[in-house]
């Protein structure tokens, strides 16, 4: 029996596959089919391949790269490396091949388990730059029929190695598990970090275990619940969700059948647990908004009345404080005829608990998906705290805090409002990098989070920035960024926001239009337009995000301390930021110094009071290649 | 060594006074993708007409995979293992994706009226191998998230992938595509090149492909046939093709 001491998630597998063996554990969509493994398959399909790999010379203490999509093969890749003792280190599937050269070299990568001909090309590109590397794995095989590398492997050949292997020594897969003990790196998890080069977080069996177990007892989860994973495998929060939680509940995994058919597998899973970043929501709700401005006139003012009405008494009613019968019944009827059909829609009308996290989310937003019957909640943590720091719990949710720290976990804010934690979840080291790790941890152990923020009245914690981003206005206003950034990406019309105005007389900032949403506003307006950087040039775009600026003004009226920081002039940037133009990080967060350096003339141009300038940008395409775009950006005072 | 998969003996083609075509030759080799270029109106289209039998040459024949044939029709030819593309798309509008790729199954669908209108027995065996054929052809060329959308709601680039789609649901020997690049854009054509070289490396099909972008088909093709009014001024490998003088001539014009 597996006691919580020495638990380890090789552990926890063989028990889901000897409690209920038949349950199914995870589901991936291939040829239009939901395909489903259970316990025990799962439990052999880890055997066979952990197997394959010993025989080809993974051993205690290496390290197996994964790069893919979520497939369950990756995840069984995980379990596999941890019950040979070995550690995986997923990386994110959209990197290109300089980021994942830097985590191959310096994990000192010798296997590599990867999705398909996209993964294997550029790991092949990087072979000759790492001495290390000596196998690659593959799933897919499509396209990869011709290619003659030696190093390369297909997975089934990995898996028949394995199962031979296994066949003759049928005690080696046990004997291994047992070697494991739960205080070991189970992963290293590469932060995208905002600045510098990315740092490898060590991560043990007994930190995600714990988590996960508080994490389940938290929201009351069981083995009946599923989950769609859909999250890069390298991020913490899919880590924690579709892997520590699902193993040590025993929930149902399902993986998409591609990453474009996310929203059409929601629906056809229905999962009844949710998690994704404020984007996902956001991109959702951007979606249901321009489906609305084509709807016919009575279901346009039927949807603005069923809003304000679950504005008003959704969230309460959800929460069990005191409503009204009659308001009660309102409420239902809207439910009735437009929650419930929204929400089918949607893929999400079986979440019992939903969770967002990794950026702040918009006020207005959270309470939207509440209004309507989603118990969303918010939760903080970090890759170094296994994403487990803060939770808001049923029936207690403010929508601008992140909740009270979870039971084990201890929090202070230090003199310069920088938020510290301390718990059993913790990191264990950055891999080979005493530094970063001394740098990151208290001398009394907490760890520092760089987020600055404070615990309110009632012990809830809030956020308000990171810490080092925040800055004074030349009057001493403070100023941070992010709360107005978040305040002007609540608009569809705004996919992202930049602000400028540390040391400066007034704020200034620059604007990414979404373009799906402003592509859809200009053809009903009849606009004409070529592409994206005439759309964004077009004064008709300029007031449109003039009026939203406006209205973000107006709300910080209602922030004494932050008034003052109003935004006096915009730009709508001629190019979307972009992760592989290196603007945004992997887990697509502005990287501010990095934008401010790269639009340096933009922003001198926008303090300087010019009409417009004209700028040159490189860009990187998918594929590697670069090229540039030129153009020459409007800038609009604000009201 | 095999013979060519197909082989164009002196065709001319000439419809009333126009000559269209005039005494073409080239052969088109197993596996390999060919490239027909030439300006426009060179006899390009006329020429993929005559090979799946929609045009009728006036002399001339066409031999493909050893059956030489004058006298063909193109169903025919379809049914002899050619499939093909068009300029103008020619999908079905409102046939969903799936649907539409099935049409491409139809000759090799052999229940009879009867048993498919009460789907029984070996109907149903029949369909659902149609349909798994069709789902490895989505998951090859990477349409899953339009599967059941509608043709006509679909933007162009990713209608010429759903045409693309039909044609090897024949399982061709041979797949004939007419500018299957043209009107994209560069990420575009860059998907459709390697869904070319794709379909080429992993079912062996040989591909003869007209195309205008110089860089696409330098890149992706074994052999290159140039036209200029309905006579072939070149043919050879891209390099050849490259440094052709004839060639240059017509594509950038000559000085008097």
């Amino acid at each position: 029996m597996v006691t919580t001491t020495d638990a380890t998630f090789p552990k926890l597998i063989a028990r889901n596959a000897k409690l209920h063996p038949g349950k199914v554990a995870i589901r991936h969509k291939d040829l239009g089919i939901w395909q489903s493994w259970n316990w025990q398959e799962v439990e052999i399909e880890i055997r066979y391949l952990a197997c394959g790999l010993a025989r080809h010379g993974l051993k205690r203490d290496m390290n197996l790269a994964i790069v893919g999509n979520n497939r369950p093969r990756l995840y069984w890749s995980m379990a596999a490396a941890q019950s040979l003792g070995a550690i995986p280190v997923p990386i994110y599937q959209d990197a290109v091949a300089d980021e994942i050269e830097y985590v191959l070299n310096n994990a000192e990568i010798s296997h590599a388990i990867v999705e398909d001909q996209e993964q294997v090309d550029k790991l092949l590109e990087i072979l000759p730059k790492t001495s290390a590397l000596k196998h690659i794995y593959y799933d897919d095989t499509r396209g990869l029929k011709n290619y003659r590398e030696s190093v390369l492997i297909e997975y089934n050949d990995l898996r028949a190695i394995g199962e031979d292997y296994d066949s003759k020594n049928k005690t080696f897969f046990d004997d291994e598990i047992n070697k494991n003990k739960s205080s070991d790196n189970s992963i290293i998890l590469y932060t995208s970090g905002t600045t510098g080069k990315p740092k490898g977080v060590c991560l043990s069996h007994s930190a995600w275990i714990s988590a996960a177990t508080a994490d389940i007892k938290f929201d009351q989860l069981s083995d009946s619940d599923s989950i769609l994973s859909y999250l890069p495998m390298a991020w913490v929060g899919d880590h924690l969700f579709s892997y520590a939680q699902a193993i040590v509940a025993g929930f149902t995994v399902n993986c998409p059948e591609s990453s474009d058919t996310v929203m059409a597998d929601l629906r056809e899973i229905g999962p009844t647990y949710y998690f994704a970043p404020p984007r996902i929501f956001e991109d959702l709700l951007t979606q249901v908004m321009i489906r609305m401005e084509d709807a016919s006139h009575l279901k346009k003012q039927l949807f603005e009345y069923s809003l304000k009405i679950g504005k008003n008494f959704g969230a309460d009613i959800m929460d069990g404080k005191p409503v009204s019968i009659s308001n009660r019944l309102l409420y239902g009827s809207c439910n009735l005829i437009f929650f419930r059909p929204l929400l089918n829609v949607l893929g999400l009308s079986r979440v019992r608990v939903a969770y967002t996290a990794g950026a702040a989310i918009g006020p207005d937003l959270f309470e939207f998906y509440r209004s309507i019957g989603i118990n969303l909640k918010q939760l903080y943590g970090q890759t170094e705290t296994v994403a487990h720091v803060c939770k808001q719990a049923d029936g207690d949710i403010k929508n601008d805090s992140v909740g009270k720290p979870m039971k084990g976990v201890n929090i202070k804010v230090d003199g310069n409002g920088e938020i510290l934690v301390k718990s059993p979840s913790m990191l264990a080291e950055y891999y080979k990098n005493p530094t970063a790790t001394d740098e990151a941890l208290t001398s009394d152990g907490f760890f520092k989070t760089g987020d600055a923020g404070f615990i309110d009245a009632n012990g809830h914690l809030k956020i308000i920035d990171r810490s080092k981003d925040i800055g004074r206005l030349n009057d001493g206003t403070m100023f941070a960024p992010q709360f107005l950034e978040n305040k002007l990406k609540f608009f569809p019309y705004i996919k992202e926001a930049v602000c400028f105005g540390d040391k400066k007389d007034t704020v200034c900032a620059f604007i990414n239009i979404d373009l799906e949403a402003v592509g859809n506003w200009a053809e009903k307006k009849g606009l004409a337009y070529a592409g994206y950087i005439e759309l964004t040039a077009k004064a008709e775009i300029y007031d449109l995000i003039s009026e939203c600026i406006m209205n973000v003004n107006s709300e910080l009226e209602k922030e004494p301390e932050l008034a003052n920081s109003r935004i006096s002039r915009f730009l709508v940037l001629h190019k979307e930021l972009d992760a592989d133009d290196e603007e945004l990080t992997r887990s697509r967060k502005v990287r501010r110094a990095f934008v401010a350096k790269k639009y340096a003339p933009l922003i001198e141009a926008l303090f300087s009071g010019a009409k417009e300038c004209s700028i040159t940008t490189e860009v990187k395409f998918e594929d590697g290649r670069s090229g540039t775009i030129s153009a020459n950006v409007l800038i609009k005072d604000s009201q | 060594m095999l013979n060519p998969i197909l082989q164009v003996q002196n065709v001319s083609l000439s419809f009333g006074g126009v000559n269209a075509l005039k005494d073409i030759s080239f052969s088109a080799e197993h596996k390999s993708i060919l490239a027909i270029i030439g300006p426009n109106g060179a006899g390009k289209s006329s020429l993929l007409n005559v090979i799946n039998g929609v045009y009728k040459p006036q002399q001339g024949k066409v031999i493909f995979k050893d059956k030489s044939w004058d006298q063909v029709v193109p169903f025919e030819a379809a049914r002899s293992g050619i499939a093909r593309t068009f300029q103008n798309i020619a999908l079905f509008k409102g046939m969903s994706v799936l649907e539409n790729i099935l049409t491409g199954r139809s000759l090799k669908m052999r229940s009879g009226l009867l048993s498919s209108a009460f789907y029984i027995g070996p109907c149903k065996r029949e369909e659902v191998a149609h349909r798994e054929a069709v789902e490895h052809i989505i998951d090859f060329l990477q349409i899953q998230h339009i599967r059941k959308t509608p043709v006509g709601r679909l933007p162009y680039g990713l209608q010429k992938r759903v045409e693309l789609a039909r044609a090897l649901a024949a399982e061709p020997d041979l797949l004939l595509l007419d500018e299957p690049m043209a009107g994209m854009n560069v990420e575009e054509k860059e998907d459709m090149s390697r869904f070319v070289l794709d379909v080429n490396e992993e079912y062996g099909t040989s591909v003869i492909l007209i195309e205008h972008d110089m860089g696409v088909v330098m890149d992706i093709s074994d052999k290159i046939v140039v036209l200029d009014y309905g006579k072939k001024i070149g043919e050879g490998t891209p390099v050849q093709i490259k440094n052709n003088q004839k060639v240059i001539d017509a594509y950038l014009g000559v000085t008097d």
